[in-house]
């Protein structure tokens, strides 16, 4: 049980850490200043969420590792994270499908996880969910003017539900997680409302939701596309240059 | 008499001009055991840089006042706007920040109009739900034509 516990933290952890980068990765580089100090406010949540994750997985695992183990210390193959959150930018539109998808499932997560049997991990929950609602309300709203504009930001819009369509499966639950279940220490299935809930946001933007073909899953087991190294090498090259270095 | 409560209240927040920790509403108990003060301090948001500097200046403060700090962070209840004391919202108004509205028991709708802390209009719209700090959302007043911060309800 604790190794299932300490695996479904570090899946959480690495999502939150592996979304955290992409989105700074944005910073300078947004469509307008505003946007650019959301993103980066909001990688800013996620990162503090990665924080508090990995302390808690540190306590779990009990070999005296803190939050910088899991962060830099771990390489590709150690890391829980599902594939969408390693994907790439791509264009503005791209970004905003991805975060409407992960925003809404991590909202469902969340909201579930303030009922975990788990005192820790229920009020970080109570605390991310309320976050996460802000993020949701600002990529939902982003998704529904691109794919409500111009010609050109509904191509773009759709291009980019397309694309990232096919990493949402493996967000939405792990099959392995039975028995944190049953003891309540996570929530049930968010699939159905996940659905419901991107349905309704594409439904607005005027965008079609695309079909199932082509799940790709593997991130949470640690079998992860090509994009996740290169982003690990830039985040955690200064740690590794400069072991135990603090400021 | 100034209680060592005070005294922990008192810290400056540091990313917020004139406000204190207490007026945030952040600390959640002060004990003491002896030698040793035990603080327990509740964060804003999850990711706030300003929480690693909070620790620091508390147990400055509760050293100088002749007490060993014990300072740990309490996660539950979450932090919400609506422990910011009047006092608070009174300086956060004067810095030009229009505080909180009621968050009640989830995050509010920011399509609310929020009050300008500078002429008072309700006729105001939000440029951006994130600003300077994670607290705080972007608006423009459309009768002062003058931007300004508000404080997320959470």
């Amino acid at each position: 049980m604790t190794a299932d516990l300490l695996t479904h933290v570090l899946r959480q952890g690495d999502r939150a850490l592996v979304l955290s980068h992409r989105l700074a990765q944005w910073i300078t580089h947004a469509p307008t200043l505003e946007e650019d100090v959301a993103l980066a406010n909001i990688s800013l949540d996620l990162l503090g969420q990665a924080r508090h994750l990995f302390t808690y997985a540190g306590e779990i695992e009990g070999k005296g590792h803190d939050e910088d183990h899991f962060a830099y210390w771990r390489d590709a193959a150690e890391f829980r994270n599902p594939l969408l959150v390693e994907q790439p930018n791509g264009d503005f539109a791209v970004t905003i499908a991805r975060q409407v998808f992960h925003d809404q499932a991590a909202l469902l997560y969340w909201e579930s996880m303030t009922e975990s049997t788990d005192a820790t991990l229920a009020a970080l929950a109570a605390r991310a969910r309320n976050e996460t609602a802000f993020h949701l309300q600002h990529s939902a709203g982003w998704l529904i003017r691109l794919g409500d504009g111009t010609d050109e930001s509904q191509r773009r819009a759709q291009a980019g539900v397309d694309a990232m369509w096919p990493f949402t499966l493996e967000l939405l639950g792990a099959d392995d997680e039975g028995a944190l279940r049953a003891d309540g220490l996570i929530g049930g299935s968010i699939e159905t409302a996940w659905r419901a809930a991107v349905a309704g946001t594409l439904l607005e933007a005027g965008l079609r939701t695309p079909t199932e073909a082509h799940q790709r899953a593997g991130g949470i087991h640690g079998t992860h596309s090509e994009h996740l190294e290169p982003l690990l090498e830039e985040m955690q090259q200064l740690a590794r240059a400069h072991p135990g270095a603090s400021w | 008499m100034t209680t060592l409560l005070d005294i922990v209240r008192s810290v400056d927040d540091p990313e917020l001009p004139h406000v204190t920790i207490g007026d945030l509403g952040m600390v959640r108990s002060v004990a003491i055991d002896g030698r040793i003060a035990r603080i327990r301090i509740t964060p804003t948001y999850t990711g706030c840089p300003a929480t690693e500097q909070i620790r620091a200046d508390v147990e400055a403060a509760v050293t100088e006042a002749g007490y060993e700090p014990d300072v740990a962070f309490e996660m539950a209840p979450p932090w919400s706007t609506d422990d910011i004391s009047p006092e608070g919202r009174a300086k956060l108004h004067a810095a030009g920040i229009a505080p909180a509205l009621p968050a009640g028991d989830g995050p509010v709708s920011l399509d609310l109009p929020v009050e300008c802390p500078q002429c008072g209009s309700r006729r105001t719209r939000l440029t951006s739900a994130f600003g300077a700090t994670a607290c705080k959302a972007l608006h423009r007043c459309d009768s002062c034509r003058q931007p300004f911060e508000s404080f997320k309800a959470i």
